[in-house]
């Protein structure tokens, strides 16, 4: 049996490269995919948890939270296309229409 | 039947609602039938009350009826009631016979205009206010009819509002009526503080039983006669009364000729007891309404326009109204009142049907000769100018001369010399109109003279109604010379004018005064027959030599623009200064600084706002370190 500990400091690792990928890389759509890994390095962590708490939520809650992230990735997929269609980029630093 | 007496001023109320609400939808005839219809019942009540007040005798001088409490606030109590004695007799019955015989002439007069319904429901509601202040129990209630009549007014001077003279004639009217009725209003809160009741009985108990100290009468009565002059054109807020002719001709004849320019006598005949405490005051009404009476009849003598003379020649009239009520002969006054609705209102009908039949014609230098094509027209017109220029035995005869006489009998000498010579003067430019109008040669243009038509019997049936009153109306108040008990009309009265003081001339000098009188009507118009008849060559000769004087009268003594001068400009200018300065800059400054601030600071928290994704992220990541931070530490 691996302890908890194992996949908290795992779901760690993901959540904290998701974040530093983020910020690092440059185009809209890999940002994209970071914030993906970021949200199942905390789906990983919510398992982790159900499973030493032996309690059915957290998985459940996973469960949820994949078709949901499923549906929010066809959306933000959508919006990246026409967002290239529409500028020809998907660059961040030339999307700059909110500045105030 | 009498108990509903206070019905009469709602005939035409109800009338005027229905228009309002289902105008749109109402044929024409219809709304000529229900307009007329309305006053004619109103008439006809007002005429049945009238005759159960006659048989009820002098105990039973008073109708009242208190519909209810109206205001309530502490110690001002004023209550919505009516009441018909002896003097709102005589006004509801001249205003409710003028009034139908008005609107009936209307059905012919404005057949053509646009806005039919729109005028009928003015006029019905004029009729309505009208009725109010004339019945009113009360000076509350009277002031709201007060400015009923004055809405009216405005309203259908500037009814043809297309053309701006005629919107700028009725806010003249206005204004100038708001100086008079800031008086009136100071006056009743007067009344109110020292009497604690406006109503009529009241402040009559209050003057009998000496409440009132004659300093006190004084500062009310004059307070309330200046909302007389503003309401019936006396000096000196006279001058809205002349541009109150831009409206249509038969609410020249209705309005600003018959009734409501003679509320503001019917005011003072009401408030007589109070009058008659102040020496000063009734003083300042005679004396006010001599000069009037001459300085308007000197204005009236070299105008043009058909339809000015009349109205100053109606300013003049209610001035001698004014005498009447000034030296305490308000039955006089009243009596004057009376016969000069129907010959007044019958002369503007008459203008009224002269301007329609020349297309809108009203310079009188270009008509000339049309009594054969007019002369169901004609006719009518030359009565009321007999009976207005105060030739024997036609009704303005007699009323003038009640006054004139009763001015002589209390020493006022100087106010008779002034009416005597505004009598020459009143039959002089009267008979100069007829003349001008109707005789000599013909000055028409050429495309009017094609048009020219008589006037359907709508409207000349009206014309014979009034000049048979305008000739007989006189007959129920003769001069004390023919026996005192004929005058029938002073002793209906009686039971209102509680202040009557007759004063006794001897009956040599009354058959005296009556043949000065009748002598200077007669001369009037035989100077008007030489000058516009036989030698007509007579007036441009006298403008030559005395070009100053003419000028002077023609631009009737540049009152107006002297007003303009005084009171207009500098309150205009100074609106602009303060426009200027304080509008544009304090008010509008404030406003506009309030915006830019919140504006600027909106700018200074925009920063914030650097639409790239990251900065956001960032800011987003940080606040959620912080607030995790906040819960574990």
């Amino acid at each position: 049996m691996i302890p908890i500990s194992y996949f908290i400091v795992l779901s760690f690792i993901l959540f904290f490269l998701g974040i530093v990928a983020f910020f690092v890389k440059k185009d809209l759509l890999t940002q994209f995919m970071a914030v993906e890994i970021m949200l199942n390095a905390a789906n990983l962590a919510f398992i982790a948890f159900a499973k030493s708490a032996n309690a059915l939520d957290g998985q459940v809650i996973v469960f949820f939270v994949i078709t949901v992230a499923g549906a929010e990735a066809a959306i933000g997929l959508a919006i990246i296309l026409l967002i290239f269609r529409h500028r020809k980029t998907i660059k961040t630093e030339d999307i700059n229409l909110m500045k105030g | 039947m009498t108990d509903f007496f206070w019905l009469i001023p709602f005939f035409p109320l109800v009338s005027a609602i229905l228009f309002v609400i289902f105008g749109r939808r109402f044929p024409k005839k219809y709304v000529s039938f229900q307009a007329c219809f309305a006053v004619l019942a109103s008439f006809m009540l007002a005429a049945i009350s009238f005759f159960s007040l006659l048989n009820a005798g002098p105990s039973h001088s008073l109708l009242e009826k208190n519909l209810f409490s109206w205001i309530d606030a502490g110690s001002f109590k004023v209550n919505l009631s009516f009441q018909f004695d002896s003097l709102t007799a005589v006004m509801v019955l001249v205003v409710s016979l003028v009034a139908f015989l008005i609107h009936v002439y209307s059905i012919g007069y404005m057949s053509e205009d646009k806005s039919y319904t729109r005028y009928f429901t003015y006029l019905n509601l004029f009729v309505f206010s009208m009725l109010v202040l004339v019945m009113a129990s009360n000076l509350v209630l009277m002031f709201v009819g007060w400015e009923g009549v004055g809405l009216c007014s405005y309203l259908l001077i500037g009814f043809w509002f297309e053309k701006h003279s005629a919107a700028n004639a009725g806010k003249k009217a206005f204004i100038v009526n708001r100086i008079g009725d800031a008086g009136f209003l100071i006056g009743l809160l007067f009344i109110f503080v020292h009497v604690g009741s406006t109503e009529f009985s009241a402040i009559n108990e209050a003057v009998l039983g000496g409440v009132l100290t004659p300093a006190l009468a004084t500062l009310i009565g004059i307070l309330l006669f200046i909302g007389a002059t503003g309401k019936s054109a006396q000096l000196p807020l006279y001058i809205w009364l002349p541009d109150a002719m831009e409206g249509p001709t038969p609410v020249s004849a209705l309005i600003h000729a018959a009734t409501m320019v003679t509320a503001g006598v019917y005011m003072v005949a009401r408030m007589n007891l109070l009058y008659s405490m102040s020496l000063t005051a009734s003083n300042i009404i005679a004396v006010v309404g001599g000069l009037t009476a001459l300085f308007a009849a000197t204005m009236a003598l070299t105008q043009n326009d058909i339809k000015r003379i009349l109205a100053y020649s109606t300013i003049s009239q209610l001035g001698y109204m004014f005498i009447g009520c000034g030296v305490g002969a308000y039955a006089a006054g009243i009596f004057h009142l009376y016969t000069h609705a129907f010959f007044k209102s019958l002369l503007f009908l008459a203008a009224g049907s002269v301007i329609h039949a020349l297309s809108g014609e009203l310079n009188v230098q270009k008509m000339g000769g049309l009594r054969k094509y007019l002369p169901r027209t004609y006719y009518p017109f030359l009565i009321g100018a007999i009976a207005i220029a105060g030739i024997p035995f036609f009704s303005g005869f007699f009323s003038k001369d009640a006054i004139l006489t009763h001015a002589f009998a209390q020493g006022q000498y100087i106010v008779w010399a002034m009416g005597i010579l505004g009598a020459v003067m009143t039959a002089f430019y009267m008979f100069r109109l007829i003349f001008l109008t109707f005789h000599g040669k013909e000055r028409l243009e050429p495309d009017v003279k094609k048009h020219i038509h008589e006037s359907p019997p709508i409207m000349t049936i009206p014309l014979a109604i009034l000049a048979f009153f305008s000739i007989i109306a006189g007959y129920i108040g003769l001069p004390a010379v023919v026996g005192k008990k004929y005058n029938w009309f002073g002793h209906f009265l009686d039971p209102v004018i509680l202040s009557s003081h007759e004063a006794h001339i001897s009956m040599g000098t009354e058959w005296f005064l009556i043949l000065i009188s009748v002598a200077v009507s007669i001369a009037g118009i035989f100077i008007a027959y030489i000058f516009y008849i036989r030698k007509t060559q007579i007036p441009s000769t006298l403008v030559k030599k005395f070009p100053f004087i003419y000028k002077l009268l023609y631009n009737k003594y540049y009152v107006d623009e002297a007003y303009n001068a005084v009171f207009v400009n500098p309150m205009i200018r100074g609106s602009e200064i303060i426009y200027d300065d304080f509008d544009l800059k304090i008010i509008d400054g404030a406003v506009n600084g309030s915006a830019k601030t919140a504006a600027w600071s909106g700018k200074l928290l925009s920063r914030f706002q650097t639409g790239f994704l990251k900065d956001y992220a960032l800011i987003f990541l940080l606040g959620a370190i912080l607030v995790i931070g906040f819960l574990l530490f």
